[in-house]
Formats: C-alpha cells, sequence, structure tokens
C-alpha cells in the first residue's frame, strides 16, 4: 500500500470520526444544541484529532525507524569479502538499495514476475539484463551476495510496510472509538480541541529550534568524522588546498587558510562596492529626495535585491569578467588573465548587497529623531553638516551593525563566487587573479558522485561549520548592535 | 507705564554689547564655502543612486541582449521531392545516406537557382549548416513511403554556429575557419537567407524541452526543470504557510514571555541570516544521508526550501498579525469568544492578504535559489524529461530553473550560455509575476487602521 | 501675576527688530497662518500664546525658516529683520538661522559631549580661530546659560546624560554660542518640572539684555512672568497683540478674553 493511500485512509477514517463525533454529540443533548458544553463541530473535531494525530505520529516515527533496523538487518548478510578495496559497508548498501529498487520498479513495469524477483537462485546476469531492460539503472554486475541481500531487502520493507499500514490504521480506528467514547453533553470538547491545537502551535514554532539542531548536528557529526581521518591542525592551518580524487584521497592537502582568505578578500571588494554606494543611496534617500524621487528611486534599488544570485553568477562571468579582461587583461594593462577573478565576484557581490546596505541604513538614519535634526538646522547647519556630524554618529552603532550583517551575507555567498571567482586556491594579493572561497568548495566538493567516507567529500562539512560559525557570530553581533541602537531611540 | 522700575542692566543700557551689522544679503565666503561642499555631498548622494541604477539597466540590457536569442533558432526549410526511382536508387547504393545527401543538394540548388542565387556550395559546406541531411531524409521516406513522388517541407535544424550568426553572437570579424563553420560558408547562409531557406522561428523546444546533452546546445530545453520547480514550490507552499502561520500565531497571540518563547525567537531571526548553503548541507546529511530520501528529488528540493524561506515567511506573517489593533482582539474575547476563536474567526481573516503576500515573496526567494539545490543532487543534467505523474514529479530526479541555468553556465560550449541567459529571462518572468501578484494584493486589500 | 519689570516705554520707542506683514503659510491645501502682521521689539520678549494648533509654533518657526526643512510648507507675504527680507532669493538659510536661533520643545542635545554640543556651532559657523577661542566660547556660552558651574568639571561627559532641565540649558547655551540676535523658543519648559521651569524663566529674563526673544508657550502664567509683549493666536490668525499686561488685564477681543479667562483652550 503506497504512502498516499495510507494517508487517504487516515484522512478518511478522520472525517468519518468527525461525522460520528457530531451526531454523537447532538443526539447526547437530546438535539438541544444549548445542551452542549461546546458547538457540536468541536465534538467532531476532537474525535478527529484523536484519530488522525497519533496515527500520522506513528507513521512518521515508523518510517524513520524502519532503514535503520532494514539496513542493519541486511547489512549482516553482505560478508566482509563483498566489500572492494577502496569501497566500503556503507556504499555496498547503497548498492543493495539500488539493486532492491530496481527489482521493486521491475516488478511493477511487468519486466518481472514477482516469483522471478524473490527467485533466491536466480541467474544473476539474467537478473540484470531484465532489470537494464526495464530500464533500471544498474551500474555493475550484481554478485550473488548482493541479489540475496536486495531480495532481503526488498521483502524487509514490504513486511514492515505492511505492518506498518496496519499499526497505522489500528490506532486511527482507536483514537476515533476513544473519542467517541468520551463525547458527551458534558463533554469539554473546546477545551480540549483548543489545547491540541495550541501543542499544535507550539510544534510549529518549535521547527526553527529543530531546523537549528538539524544544522548543527549535520555539521558536528561530519566535521568529527572528517576530523578523525584529518588532523584538524593540518585543515585549520594549512596554507595548501589541493585535494586528490583519486584513491581515498590520502595524499590531499586540505588547508582552509587560502580558502578563508578568498573569502574574506572577495567580501572585502564587495563590501568596499556596497558600503560606500548603500550609505550614500540611503542618505540621498533619507534627507535630501523629495517623496516622488523616493517612491520611484527606492523599489527600483531593491529590485536588485529581489534578483536572484545565479543571475548575478552569470552576469559575473559572461558580462563583467570579459568587460575587466578587456580592460585589465593582456591587450590592456596586462594584469589580468582570466575572466574569474576576486575584483569580478567582488565588484557584482557589492552591486548585489547595495540595496541590502542601503534600506537596512535607510531605516537606521530615519530612526533618529527629527529633534536631532531640528537642533542643527536651528543652529544653522547645512544639511551634510547634519548628516556627518550627528546622524551619522547618532546612527553609527546601527550602522556598523548593517555592514556586519552585509559582511555574513558576503562570506555565505555561493552562487556569485562559484561562477565568478574561479576555482583556484590561492594565497595572492592580486584581485584580478581567480581565488576561490569556502562556499564554493563546499558546492565542488559535494556535488557529483561523492564518497561521503573520504576526505575530500568530508572536509565540505568542516567548510560548513566554519561558515556556520563565522556567519552566526556575525549576526549575533549584528542583531545584538542594532538591537541595542532600537532601544537607544525607542 | 512710566512708573516702572528700570534695573542698572535695562536692555537699553549702554553697556550692553553693540554688534557690527552683517547683511543677510551678503553671502559670506565661508558660507559660499560650505554650500559647495552641501552641493557636492548632494552629488555624492545623486551619484551613489545613479550608479546603482545604471548597474540595474546595464544587468537588464544583458538579460534581454544575450537571453532573446535562445527563443528564436534557426531552420533550414527546403521543399524536396523523392522519387520512386531516385528511392530504389539510393537504396541501392553503397553508401544510402550520401545518396539522399546528393539528391538533396540538388534539390537545394534547383531552388537557389530558380531564386537567381549562384553561390558554389558543396556537400561539406551542407553539413556543416545543417548536419548529416541523408539519414533524416532516408528515416523519412523509409517511414513514410506514401510521400515519394509529392514535394515535403522538411524543416532542418541549423547548426548552432549558423545560429550564433543570424543572432549577431558570430560575426565576419569574429569566425575562424574550423571544421564547424568557414567563412565561405557565410556566404551560403546570406543567398539562404536571401532566398528565405534559411528562418528564423520561435523556439518553443527551448520552453517545452528538457536538457540536452553536452554536445547538442541546440535541444536543451528548460521545461523539465521548469516543472521541477513547481513541484518545489508546491512542497514549499504546502508546508511553509501553514507551519509559518501556526508558528507566528503562537509566537505573536499566545507565547508566554520565558526562555523557551526566547529561544525560538532567537532561533528565527539567525536561521534568517544562515547562508542558503548551510541548508544545503543540511538537507544532505539529513533528508538525504539520514532519512535516505531520495537524491535529486524535487521533494527533497522543497523540503530544504521550506526551512530556508520558513525564517522569512513567520517575520513577515508576524507583522501582519500585529498590524491586526488589538481593539479587534478585545471585541471578539469581550463577547466571550475563546482566545483561539478570536484569532482564528477575526485576527487570522484580518491578516490573510498581509500573509499571502509574504508568503509569495517567501517562495519567490526559494524560486531563485540555487546553491542547496546542488548539494540534493538538483544539477541541470538530472532534467531529462518530464515525470511520469503527479506523486513521480515529486520523486522522480528532476532539476529546477537555477540549477538547470547554473549548470548550462558551467558547460564550456558558448552556445549554451545563450541558453543559461534566455533561462534568466524565463526564471524572471516568473519571479516578476509572483512580485506582481504580491504588489497587487497588497494594494487591493491593504488597509489603514 | 505681575511682579516682573516691564519695559513697554523704552522697548516701543525703538525700532521692531523683526517686522512680518500679510504672512501665510500653506500646508499642503490647508491655510494654517492668515494675514499675520506683527512687530516684534529688540532685546525684549515676546510671548506668543493660544490654544493648541492655532499656528504660533508654525509662525515660530517661519522666523529662521525652519518650515524649510518640510517639503509641502509654502510662506506667503513678507517677514523682515532689521529691515531685510529673510525669504528674498539672496538669503542664504544658514546665515540667518546663525542671526537667528532656535531652542526646541524637547531638550535636544546631541549624543556628543557637552563640549562638543556647544561647540558645534561655532565650529560649523568657523567663528573660532583657534582652540583657545573655541574653549572661551564654550565656557561665556555656557556661563550665559547659567550652566557653567554645574558642568565645568564633566565638559566630556555625554549632553544626554544630563536632567532635563540641564539639558535644555545645554541647548540654550548651544544657541547663545553662535551669538544669535534673536532667539526662538518653542514651548522650552514643557517637558521640565517647576524647579528646571523656574531656572530656565530666570534665565531667559537675563538673556532679554543682549538677545530678542521670542517664546511660544501653552502657559499664560508664563507668559505673564517672562514676555514683555504677548500675541494670541488662534485658528492661524493673530488675535491681539500687545504689551503683556494689556493683554491680560484689559483685552480687547472677546476671544483673548475667553482664552485667558479659561473659558476654552
Amino acid at each position: 500500500m503506497s504512502l498516499f493511500w495510507l494517508f487517504l485512509i487516515i484522512l478518511a477514517i478522520a472525517l468519518v470520526g468527525y461525522v460520528l463525533g457530531r451526531a454523537r454529540a447532538l443526539s447526547s443533548a437530546g438535539g438541544e444544541r444549548s445542551a452542549l458544553h461546546s458547538l457540536p463541530s468541536y465534538y467532531g473535531a476532537n474525535v478527529a484529532m484523536k484519530a488522525a494525530v497519533p496515527a500520522f505520529l506513528l507513521l512518521v516515527i515508523w518510517l524513520l525507524a524502519q532503514p535503520f533496523y532494514v539496513n542493519s538487518e541486511v547489512s549482516g548478510l553482505i560478508p566482509d569479502t563483498e566489500i572492494a578495496e577502496g569501497s566500503s559497508r556503507d556504499l555496498v548498501l547503497a548498492e543493495v538499495r539500488r539493486a532492491a529498487r530496481g527489482l521493486e520498479n521491475a516488478v511493477r513495469s511487468g519486466a518481472m514476475t514477482e516469483e522471478f524477483a524473490s527467485n533466491a537462485r536466480a541467474d544473476i546476469s539474467d537478473v540484470t539484463t531484465r532489470l537494464k531492460e526495464a530500464g533500471q539503472i544498474v551500474t555493475s554486475e550484481i554478485s550473488q551476495p548482493i541479489l540475496i541481500a536486495a531480495q532481503r531487502y526488498r521483502s524487509l520493507s514490504s513486511i514492515g510496510n505492511f505492518y506498518m499500514s496496519i499499526a497505522v490504521i489500528l490506532i486511527a480506528i482507536g483514537g476515533a472509538l476513544w473519542g467517541l467514547r468520551e463525547t458527551k453533553a458534558e463533554f469539554r470538547a473546546r477545551n480540549t480541541v483548543e489545547l491540541g491545537m495550541r501543542a499544535i502551535l507550539v510544534g510549529a514554532a518549535s521547527i526553527a529550534i529543530l531546523t537549528t539542531i538539524g544544522i548543527v548536528l549535520s555539521l558536528v557529526f561530519n566535521t568529527a568524522e572528517f576530523f578523525r581521518i584529518y588532523p584538524a591542525s593540518d585543515f585549520f592551518f594549512g596554507l595548501t588546498w589541493a585535494p586528490s580524487f583519486s584513491g581515498r584521497g590520502g595524499t590531499s592537502e586540505l588547508g582552509i587558510i587560502p580558502l578563508l582568505w578568498g573569502t574574506f578578500y572577495i567580501s572585502f571588494v564587495a563590501l568596499a562596492v556596497a558600503v560606500p554606494i548603500g550609505l550614500f543611496a540611503a542618505i540621498y534617500l533619507a534627507e535630501y529626495a523629495s517623496s516622488r524621487v523616493r517612491s520611484t528611486a527606492k523599489p527600483l534599488l531593491e529590485i536588485l535585491a529581489g534578483i536572484p544570485t545565479i543571475v548575478y553568477g552569470l552576469f559575473a562571468l559572461l558580462t563583467v569578467g570579459p568587460l575587466l579582461v578587456s580592460v585589465f587583461g593582456d591587450n590592456g594593462i596586462g594584469i589580468m588573465k582570466a575572466g574569474t577573478s576576486v575584483m569580478t565576484a567582488g565588484l557584482v557581490m557589492g552591486v548585489m548587497l547595495i540595496p541590502f546596505v542601503s534600506s537596512l541604513s535607510d531605516d537606521i538614519i530615519n530612526a533618529v529623531p527629527q529633534a536631532m535634526r531640528d537642533g542643527s538646522y536651528g543652529l544653522g547647519a547645512t544639511k551634510s553638516e547634519t548628516v556627518k556630524q550627528v546622524i551619522l554618529p547618532a546612527a553609527l552603532p546601527g550602522i556598523v551593525g548593517a555592514v556586519l550583517l552585509a559582511a555574513s551575507r558576503a562570506i555565505g555567498e555561493t552562487m556569485i563566487v562559484v561562477l565568478g571567482a574561479g576555482a583556484a586556491a590561492r594565497l595572492s594579493l592580486n584581485p584580478f587573479e581567480a581565488m576561490t572561497t569556502v562556499t564554493a568548495k563546499i558546492v565542488s566538493q559535494l556535488t557529483g558522485d561523492a564518497d561521503f567516507a573520504s576526505p575530500v567529500a568530508l572536509v565540505a562539512f568542516a567548510l560548513g561549520m566554519t561558515l556556520f560559525v563565522v556567519t552566526l557570530g556575525l549576526n549575533i553581533v549584528a542583531l545584538y548592535i542594532v538591537r541595542k541602537y532600537r532601544e537607544q531611540y525607542d | 507705564m512710566s512708573d516702572t522700575t528700570i534695573t542698572p542692566d535695562t536692555p537699553a543700557a549702554p553697556s550692553s554689547p553693540k554688534r557690527e551689522f552683517r547683511s543677510l544679503y551678503a553671502i559670506d565666503d565661508l558660507t559660499r564655502k560650505r554650500n559647495a561642499a552641501e552641493r557636492r555631498f548632494k552629488a555624492y548622494g545623486i551619484g551613489a543612486i545613479l550608479i546603482g541604477l545604471f548597474f540595474l539597466a546595464v544587468l537588464a540590457y544583458s538579460i534581454i541582449k544575450e537571453g532573446i536569442p535562445a527563443f528564436t533558432r534557426t531552420i533550414v526549410e527546403v521543399e524536396f521531392a523523392l522519387t520512386q526511382e531516385q528511392f530504389d536508387a539510393a537504396e541501392k547504393e553503397l553508401f544510402k545516406t550520401k545518396a539522399y545527401e546528393n539528391f538533396f543538394i540538388g534539390a537545394l540548388k534547383t531552388q537557389l537557382d530558380e531564386s537567381g542565387m549562384d553561390v558554389p556550395f558543396d556537400e561539406a559546406a551542407i553539413e556543416r549548416l545543417v548536419g548529416k541531411t541523408g539519414g533524416t531524409i532516408r528515416e523519412f521516406f523509409k517511414s513514410n513511403p506514401d510521400q515519394l513522388g509529392k514535394p515535403v517541407e522538411f524543416e532542418l535544424a541549423a547548426s548552432s554556429r549558423v545560429d550564433g550568426y543570424r543572432n549577431g553572437r558570430v560575426t565576419r570579424e569574429t569566425i575562424t575557419d574550423s571544421r564547424f563553420l568557414q567563412k565561405s560558408d557565410l556566404d551560403i547562409v546570406d543567398a539562404l537567407v536571401e532566398a528565405e531557406v534559411i528562418k528564423t522561428v520561435f523556439n518553443w523546444n527551448f520552453i517545452t524541452g528538457a536538457d540536452s546533452g553536452v554536445d547538442n546546445p541546440g535541444g536543451a530545453g528548460i521545461g523539465a526543470s521548469v516543472v521541477g520547480s513547481f513541484f518545489m514550490m508546491l512542497v514549499v507552499l504546502a508546508l511553509s504557510l501553514p507551519i509559518g502561520v501556526a508558528a507566528s500565531i503562537y509566537l505573536e497571540e499566545f507565547a508566554p514571555q520565558n526562555r523557551f518563547t526566547d529561544l525560538i525567537e532567537v532561533n528565527i531571526s539567525n536561521l534568517a541570516a544562515v547562508p542558503s548553503i548551510v541548508f544545503g548541507i543540511l538537507g544532505l546529511a539529513v533528508f538525504i544521508q539520514f532519512m535516505h530520501l531520495p537524491q535529486s528529488a524535487p521533494l527533497v528540493g522543497g523540503l530544504v526550501l521550506t526551512l530556508m524561506t520558513l525564517p522569512t515567511i513567520i517575520i513577515s506573517t508576524r507583522a501582519s498579525l500585529k498590524a491586526v489593533p488589538p481593539s479587534i482582539r478585545d471585541a471578539a474575547l469581550g463577547i466571550g469568544a475563546s482566545k483561539m476563536q478570536a484569532t482564528f474567526h477575526h485576527v487570522l481573516p484580518l491578516a490573510m492578504p498581509g500573509i499571502l503576500t509574504g508568503t509569495i515573496l517567501g517562495l519567490a526567494q526559494a524560486l531563485g535559489e540555487t546553491a542547496p539545490l546542488l548539494l540534493i543532487g538538483m544539477v541541470g543534467f538530472v532534467a531529462r524529461g518530464y515525470p511520469d505523474g503527479f506523486i513521480a514529479g515529486f520523486t522522480e530526479p528532476n532539476s529546477a530553473m537555477p540549477a538547470q541555468i547554473y549548470t548550462w553556465a558551467a558547460r564550456a560550449d558558448f552556445a549554451f550560455y545563450e541558453k543559461a541567459w534566455g533561462g534568466i529571462i524565463v526564471l524572471l518572468v516568473f519571479l516578476l509575476t509572483m512580485n506582481i501578484i504580491a504588489i497587487i494584493l497588497r494594494r487591493r486589500f491593504e488597509r489603514r487602521w | 501675576m505681575n511682579e516682573m519689570p516691564k519695559f513697554e516705554q523704552a522697548t516701543e520707542m525703538t525700532e521692531s527688530k523683526i517686522s512680518a506683514k500679510k504672512v501665510q503659510v500653506y500646508y499642503g491645501d490647508t491655510h494654517a497662518i492668515k494675514d499675520v502682521d506683527i512687530e516684534i521689539q529688540p532685546r525684549s520678549v515676546t510671548a506668543f500664546i493660544g490654544p493648541s494648533g492655532c499656528g504660533k509654533s508654525t509662525f515660530l518657526r517661519t522666523l529662521n525658516r525652519m518650515n524649510d526643512t518640510i517639503d509641502i510648507c509654502r510662506v506667503q507675504g513678507s517677514i523682515k529683520i532689521d529691515g531685510e527680507d529673510i525669504y528674498d532669493p539672496k538669503v542664504d538659510p544658514v546665515q540667518l538661522r546663525a542671526k537667528v536661533g532656535m531652542v526646541f520643545q524637547k531638550p535636544n542635545p546631541f549624543p556628543k559631549s557637552i563640549y562638543d554640543n556647544v561647540a558645534y556651532g561655532p565650529r560649523i559657523h568657523g567663528l573660532a580661530r583657534n582652540k583657545a577661542q573655541l574653549d572661551d566660547i564654550v565656557s561665556s556660552s555656557l556661563q550665559k546659560a547659567g550652566l557653567w558651574d554645574e558642568v565645568k568639571d564633566r565638559l566630556s561627559e555625554p549632553g544626554t546624560g544630563m536632567s532635563g532641565g540641564q539639558q535644555q540649558r545645554l541647548c540654550i547655551a548651544r544657541a547663545i554660542a553662535v551669538s544669535p540676535e534673536v532667539i526662538l523658543m518653542d514651548e522650552p519648559c514643557s517637558a521640565l518640572d517647576p524647579i528646571a521651569t523656574a531656572k530656565i524663566e530666570e534665565l531667559i529674563d537675563e538673556l532679554r539684555a543682549n538677545y530678542t526673544i521670542v517664546i511660544v508657550t501653552h502657559s499664560m502664567q508664563q507668559a505673564a512672568r517672562v514676555s514683555q509683549r504677548t500675541a494670541f493666536f488662534h485658528l492661524g490668525v493673530l488675535v491681539e497683540e500687545g504689551s503683556t499686561d494689556n493683554i491680560f488685564t484689559n483685552p480687547e477681543d472677546k476671544r483673548t478674553q475667553d482664552y485667558i479667562t479659561g473659558r476654552f483652550g
């Protein structure tokens, strides 16, 4: 039974429960609505809630737990000899899962009979050809133990799914009956339903915490795994980034320093573009512009913030890069070799950050009380003197916060650097040279068929961890500063 | 009133300081200097805005200029009749397709001669322009023998270099002779254009097609990844709207002031600023490594993007809930509604336009996101076809528009760049539509209390 | 109520410092000030009184063109200071405001040190050639504002850290520091407690010796205490203007009488 149908069945049980509960409540009050504690629909909702919520919870838990059980069972079937040199049990298990899925699909599409698929003595080459004919992806010839494991995987999964369906449906019916038994005129259905809804609301709000926990755990575990096979000191202090994809990455040098250098260099260029332009734009919009100019220029600038970063990436790679090469390249000044460089990525990222800096600064400048301006104008100061000597000093903490937020954006930006900065990790001062960043390397280490056991893939998690810690630190400091600033004028 | 007391330091007393009179009409040097500084400062501000708008204009110009050609394609249209005898003769040849090609070139030549053109060309040139034609022709007549002897319109896709020449990507100055195209071929192209044999038509395949191999930029289309994006957005909408609204209602209406609430608030504001790629890592580790959900599936992409957009949606939803004045709540509570009823019957409907606007903008942000999708395997070349059905749309490997654009941009063949720009136009059309809907919603339902 | 010394005779003989004729102020479509004619005597205190929204603050702000900072505000008619029309295109509002200083309703010291607050005006107007001169200006302004003894040991502390009354006197010192000829005060005591108010009133009385002061106030007692002349505004119209004694004891207009006897406002 597919999940989709199971889902519908639970919903159907809940719906029937709702109708029955509502009817029962009405009849228990002898048709007198006013004799009920709550509105009839609350009695129905109580039954529906008791039917659906526990059933769905069970369903989710079962779905999460079953693969663990099946994997550990199947893993025992694979002899160590099956695990080839340079491979790992996880990879073989993945192969088993692929084969099992292939069998499943082949049976469903009619390329194999059920008996054939579960026949333990089936001819392997025959199975392989049939799988291939059925359009299933099979990497290589399936070996006997893998086939057996795959068949076992299939049968365990289908048995598991069967029991799951039974259990979930029973729980749903049981819950509905429980709810129906409660349904009497004096039962406080509304309070119960509202308690349940409140629990759902709390659950929804807690997803933010769960997400953070998920991020931290997925980074921490994989990073720890990485540091088990690659020394942490070499990672943090290594000056060379040279992953070797051949073998198990034994000869890889995975030092983060060149990546951090590239990241900070590009971010610096981006901020050098975005902060002055964004700040001056904000000052003009807040202090000088007539409301008509403001209402056209501000949304136009903010379009820049709504454009996806992939667009900026392409802009860097195909427009800005070649343009810079034509000026600084071999035909021009001769200090730029290719279109991808720190300058390319930094400039484009700066453009992307202009509206970010300007709208944050705009808010902050507007938060400076009008009384400050009046005081200054009343003394005969010009607008620029007021801005420079009164407003900016007063708004400084807020603007620092905004710049830190922009810095955190720049450090975490991915697509622009992937396309615009180049792929070579380099420690150089020349901004026209290609360099790479932490985010770009996370993408390149984790795309493609990465083997999650090798250091060249696991290093991405350590990079991600570094990125997360740096941006989180910046954000916390920035948000703290901005909040303190807001409180000052509230 | 002459009896008023007068103290020694009366204002009229001569001891008070006497200022020299300075006329307001005379602007002194310092003021002039200060006004110049003022004008300079103002000019910096205008300059900053103009620079920003200039970048916007350059961006828009490059997108349109580079992207429009992706929506057209160049075809060679030849009316061509093959007699039964020719067919039989060709089938007897050793190199059958070669024979068909000869017939084709002959027909083309006649057509050109009729239009008064005389440009010499050989089969090699034809091959450079349209590729091997013989195979296509033979295939057609073998499967449609009844068409023999009748004139048949053949529409053959011109090579990507010819396409480039027609779009101005390749010019006579920049072209270098290669096995793909030679300078002399351009004369043939010009002659064929004159004779209306080579035409530019709208490239439906780009809108509806799927990604092609690296060697066939002409056949690449964005349709499959649009479908991928669509299924992802369904997941994001179905999850982030209810969860976001529920979380916001809790935080805005019910949450007590305690550490748990603070913890949620801090988490939300920090998650809003976590780089998107970190969400990709989360998706890879939790959904694929840990939960064994299928790789490259729009379902997983949707889950990742949901987590990513939730903070944005929660923040905007809370703002709309906050904008509903407390008097509405008091009124509902005052006639005996429970807090839950007051919220769901009165506050939420009033906040709904704002919530929807925020959600659409959140979806637009998610639609343009690329980096996390790359990590969970939704790269462009996965999008080889349309999913088989509704459920398969969620679980079968697919790509998404931005990831498809990235894949094209990362390919070595320049012809794919045009596709990437074209893809951006398609993506921006979607984003623009969503933003316009959001603006209309806001304008239509905006309420000032 | 009338213990304060009065100098109508002395002041009325001199030429007026500010002379406004047929002044109209519009906020967008709203006609906020209608046909105001007034002569303001030098080295005296003139009080503007009237109910809220009567236009007295708006009119005050036209006297040093503070309304220029509001986009939708238009001023018509003539306002002359020492015989020069301040709305003449040749006049730079920056120079005008150096001549006509202003103190606001809420104390608004800049988030800078006490010293920098006072030195701000002299610095931007280039009044001091060196540090010593600037120090002189700062200390004498603080002395004139009666604040010197309280702050002389903590000039580098932020101005925002003082009490409300001290802050307002700091703002007065800041205005004095650019040596204006006219000081406009927009309800300078409305945010202060009675003791701080008394100090400011005392200070205003001292400043009268050197400056022409125009004060907007809500409190009729305050107008009576500090001013020599009083103008009563109602619904954007200057109803009556005359010596403070006359206005309070013997108003000519019915509306003035109703207002000062507390029948409205």
